[in-house]
């Protein structure tokens, strides 16, 4: 499990905007940089970001080698109840 | 002239005269970095270099080598234990009768007392340990080490900074003392004030620490860097801290 530091409100009142924002530990190598040898390194990026609220998906990227390392993702849902935020980051070479 | 205002700063901090008013003309090198990277710099939640310092804070507490003792085990708390001493370092040594810095230092503590193996440099092990730790000086100014032992290092640091190396013949004096503020190959050349280190370089999109800057500047004027943990480099930050003192420190910082 690569680091990752996410910050919210620790409470929030039902029906109220929170806005939550991720920052995970990731090289995001885009497939077009070369190394010292002139080699292409090959690319390695988290693919997909899903944001899920008690199961139910309330936001979701896609993300693509222009994205930078170590992706910044904030995003804001509304409060309803209270329930687990779980967050997944699936990428290349089975990241999870 | 050229030299002067760095000379004048250094003089203000030795011996400030009540009648005069002498400005203090050395910046950190945030303040020659766009609004945008400011941001990112200001913000914990945002600043990548923050990733480092929370694997650091696990890494303290981690227990290693054959008495599976952990940094808290002999340090407790970092929060009160590390203040104040990234804002120190390179330090003189006395185990060693030379001047360390910090990478250094947490390598010691490693090999001797926790009786691990030693961490490989530039390792992410290894700077979150050292961005944990200069995490808890921040906001703190850099007080070098006093010790007067460590005269001869510094000189030989200064003398470092001085001299024109590489193919492109260049020191360190001619951008970051003759030319900051100026342009070189579209970036802005900053004053050369370690503040923030271990860094979140945006150009190398991860964390580095100075020696890793150096040696990025060597190769820049196409010069052979010196290997890491080459007492060079360590001599070198000596002097830059010395020539930095009083300057907040910002670890973890964010560079362009």
């Amino acid at each position: 499990m690569a680091r990752a530091l996410i910050n919210m409100p620790r409470t929030a009142r039902k029906g109220e905007v929170i806005e939550i924002r991720t920052l995970i530990a990731h090289t995001m190598e885009s497939g077009y940089r070369s190394d010292a040898e002139g080699r292409v390194v090959p690319a390695d990026i988290i693919r997909r970001f899903t944001a899920r609220y008690d199961d139910e998906v309330v936001f979701s990227a896609e993300l693509f080698p222009a994205i930078a390392s170590n992706p910044y993702l904030a995003f804001s849902t509304t409060a309803t109840a209270s329930g687990t935020l779980s967050f997944t980051w699936e990428g290349d070479r089975g990241f999870v | 002239m050229r030299r002067t205002w760095l000379l004048a700063g250094c003089l203000a901090l030795a011996a400030a005269h009540a009648d005069e008013t002498v400005v203090d003309a050395r910046r950190s090198g945030f303040e020659f970095m766009t609004p945008q990277t400011q941001a990112l710099q200001r913000d914990d939640t945002l600043n990548p270099g923050m990733l480092w310092v929370s694997e650091g804070a696990d890494g303290w507490n981690k227990s290693v080598g054959a008495d599976a003792r952990s940094c808290a085990n002999c340090h407790g708390d970092a929060a009160l234990s590390m203040r104040g001493v990234a804002a120190r370092y390179p330090a003189f040594d006395t185990a060693e009768q030379r001047v360390v810095d910090l990478g250094a230092r947490i390598q010691r503590c490693r090999v001797r007392h926790q009786r691990g193996s030693a961490l490989a440099a530039e390792s992410s092990e290894l700077l979150s340990l050292q961005s944990y730790v200069a995490r808890q000086s921040r906001g703190m100014p850099i007080a070098p080490d006093p010790d007067p032992r460590l005269a001869a290092a510094r000189d030989r640091g200064r003398a470092l900074y001085v001299r024109r190396i590489g193919q492109l013949d260049l020191s360190c004096a001619e951008c970051h003392d003759d030319r900051p503020g100026q342009r070189l190959g579209g970036s802005v050349i900053p004053q050369a004030h370690p503040t923030g280190y271990p860094i979140y370089r945006l150009e190398w999109q991860g964390m580095g620490s100075l020696q890793r800057r150096l040696r990025g500047c060597m190769s820049g004027v196409r010069a052979e860097p010196y290997a890491y943990g080459a007492q060079e480099l360590v001599e070198l930050e000596l002097y830059l801290t010395t020539r930095a003192a009083g300057l907040r420190m910002e670890a973890p910082a964010v560079r362009p």
